[in-house]
């Protein structure tokens, strides 16, 4: 194994003690993980920007405060010298951000995301940012403005490119391919687990409120929330440390102690009374995914935990509920852009046209059809019928939860209803791709943290993933349930590189390094 | 719910979104089919039940009313495609 490999191949866990012993450089680390993106994005576009050169200048800052190679010395942050990849709904100072949306072309924020920045004051090293569903809708990567991010994973023998989920495709890929030790993500109805549980990798989405949502490009405000993409639990575990906390900039970010999550890691699940919700055996299911759900909870089982069936009895109306509160709130939320305050501007004969020929241009198809659902929805004469409607059955599905955690400890279910599908498989008939997130979408809906851990790979030989829920900010229980599962299936499968060098796959939509916008002077009328 | 050409364009005009001719009626369908598939959960009693107001069981925080931050109009209209003294600018709005 070459070094460049050794390096990139480590886990979080692992890259810290490593730097901590000064086995080797941040900026040896940060150069390695530089040379693989620059050898493999061509063919899995999973970076839409990379920041080399600020990434080279924190991992030399870092070398500073690890004290230099060879050399021990303790005053780092919890993630000193760390590379990651930051989704692109994420605000960077100074570094283009643009949800992978043609709206937000050239969008550089002059300011940075509570959670970002707590990563940085962690010590971790920024390697650019990564691609996504634009605004975060979807779940395949296949609606960005910079074409789609692909997955690093191939079923066998063929060579058809396959999605890597999204919408946070490209930390996905990324944390699936070594072109980063771990990445930011964001999950609305699925998308940090769905992505996961495609590429073999740890999705974690946290409680509501456990991380700040201050700076991050808003998608349905109610269910939005920021997690890690890793290759391990135990990395989820760090990461999620770093990145919690209270905010005061965000209304809703809780004022909890955030727990020290790599110690509970090690409590395992003796005595732990894991819930199997029965409505989740849904119509049609594929048979490797039901057995893939019996191997988790023979897999528990042994591990010592006390196996029960549960009721939710509404899980099937969230997915109908989620696509008119998500729209909704999206209708709400992407009103702003609007060609005078940042972005995409296409002049009009007035206002009204110059707002509407910019929303036209800036927006792509999957985008229009959700704010114009949400603006249905909550027109005049139908509030009532649809989003009162869809948040009433809202707390019921939040009472279901609160009930079967009256018995249980945490929730045991697949992530996915299928592995990762072709890109441009599925897409003509919307309601299809929106099916993806049937096992996940109940989560956001209530609440609810929810992790997604690689458990074994389908007969295509593409990875399958599991998901554990627990109760609101129970982080702690569903990170050593999954590690359990992780360690009985042999954690993350690595996929076999045929992408190194590639050529590209498919035509990106836009180079990545695209300059801003032009800026144009107005006169005065 | 069966959406009409006439009606996607209502949405779209108060959306602030232009549509072609042949998006109107590819949304004519898709968004018939959405809003056929959330149907089912008229199926789902909701008498007396309460709708969620929020995903978390705490009161919404409160600060004081001050302000916090601010005074740098630059920063603000940076990334505006069109500004002058740090106004941002749009097309005549009132004659």
């Amino acid at each position: 194994m070459s070094k460049q490999s050794e390096l990139t191949n480590l886990t979080i866990a692992d890259a810290r003690n490593g730097l901590r012993a000064g086995d080797f450089t941040a900026h040896e680390l940060t150069e390695a993980h530089l040379a693989n993106i620059e050898a493999a994005n061509g063919a899995l576009n999973a970076y839409v920007l990379t920041t080399a050169d600020r990434a080279l200048e924190m991992a030399k800052e870092s070398d500073k405060r690890l004290g230099g190679k060879g050399k021990s010395k303790n005053d780092a942050g919890e993630l000193e010298g760390i590379p990651l990849g930051i989704k692109d709904l994420f605000a960077t100072n100074n570094v283009r951000t643009t949800a992978c949306s043609h709206i937000l072309d050239g969008f550089v924020p002059p300011y940075e995301s509570t959670v970002t920045q707590n990563l940085w004051d962690a010590g971790a090293v920024m390697l650019g940012k990564l691609n996504n569903d634009e605004f975060a809708m979807g779940s395949s990567n296949e609606n960005s403005d910079f074409g789609p991010c692909i997955n690093p994973w191939r079923r066998q023998g063929d060579e058809t490119p396959l999605v890597p989920g999204g919408s946070s495709g490209g930390s996905a890929s990324a944390v699936a391919a070594n072109l980063c030790l771990g990445a930011t993500a964001t999950d609305t109805g699925g998308s940090i687990r769905q992505p996961a549980a495609f590429t073999g990798t740890v999705g974690l989405k946290p409680t509501y409120g456990r991380c700040s949502r201050w700076g991050i490009v808003a998608f349905a405000s109610s269910l939005d929330q920021a997690g890690p993409i890793t290759r391990t639990v135990e990395d989820a575990a760090i990461m999620l440390g770093a990145m919690a906390g209270h905010d005061p900039k965000d209304s809703t970010s809780v004022d909890l102690k955030v727990p020290d999550y790599e110690k509970a890691l090690t409590k395992g699940v003796k005595g732990l009374k894991v819930g199997i919700p029965k409505e989740y055996r849904v119509d049609g299911m594929s048979g490797e995914i039901e057995d893939l759900w019996q191997q988790g909870i023979d897999w528990l089982k042994a591990a010592g935990a006390e196996i029960q069936e549960v009721s939710l009895k509404h899980t099937k109306y969230a997915l109908p509920a989620y696509y008119i509160i998500a729209p909704a709130e999206a209708s709400s939320n992407l009103a702003r852009y609007d060609g005078v305050r940042y972005g995409l501007r296409v002049e009009g004969d007035d206002i009204v046209s110059m707002y509407e020929n910019t929303r036209a241009a800036g927006f792509g198809a999957e985008v229009k059809r959700r704010v114009l659902i949400g603006t249905y929805v909550l027109s005049a004469g139908y509030y009532d019928a649809y989003y009162l409607k869809a948040q009433k059955i809202r707390t019921l599905i939040k009472r279901d939860f609160d009930q079967a955690f009256d018995k249980v400890d945490v929730l045991l279910a697949p992530t996915t209803p299928s592995p990762a599908f072709g890109i441009g498989e599925k897409g003509a008939d919307p309601v299809e791709m929106y099916l993806n997130d049937i096992f996940t979408v109940t989560v956001n809906m209530a609440g609810l943290p929810g992790l997604s851990v690689p458990a074994g790979l389908s007969g295509e030989g593409t990875p399958l993933g599991l998901q554990l829920i627990g109760r609101p900010f129970d982080e702690a229980t569903i990170l050593r349930a999954g590690r359990v599962i992780e360690e009985a299936g042999g954690g993350s499968p690595t996929p076999e590189n045929w992408w190194s060098d590639a050529p590209a796959a498919g035509k990106v939509a836009r180079p990545a390094a695209k300059s801003a916008s032009k800026k144009k002077k107005g006169k005065k009328s | 719910m069966q959406v009409d050409e006439a009606l996607v364009r209502k949405i779209a005009h108060l959306a602030r979104i232009k549509i072609t001719d042949k998006e109107a009626t590819a949304l004519k369908d898709e968004l018939t089919g959405i809003l056929k598939w959330v149907e089912q959960l008229e199926e789902v009693d909701t008498d007396g039940v309460d709708p969620m107001s929020s995903a978390e069981e705490v009161p919404l925080k409160k600060r004081a009313d001050e302000v916090t931050d601010g005074g740098y109009p630059e920063k603000i209209v940076k990334n505006a495609p069109m500004s002058e003294d740090n106004f941002f600018m749009v097309p005549t709005v009132v004659e």
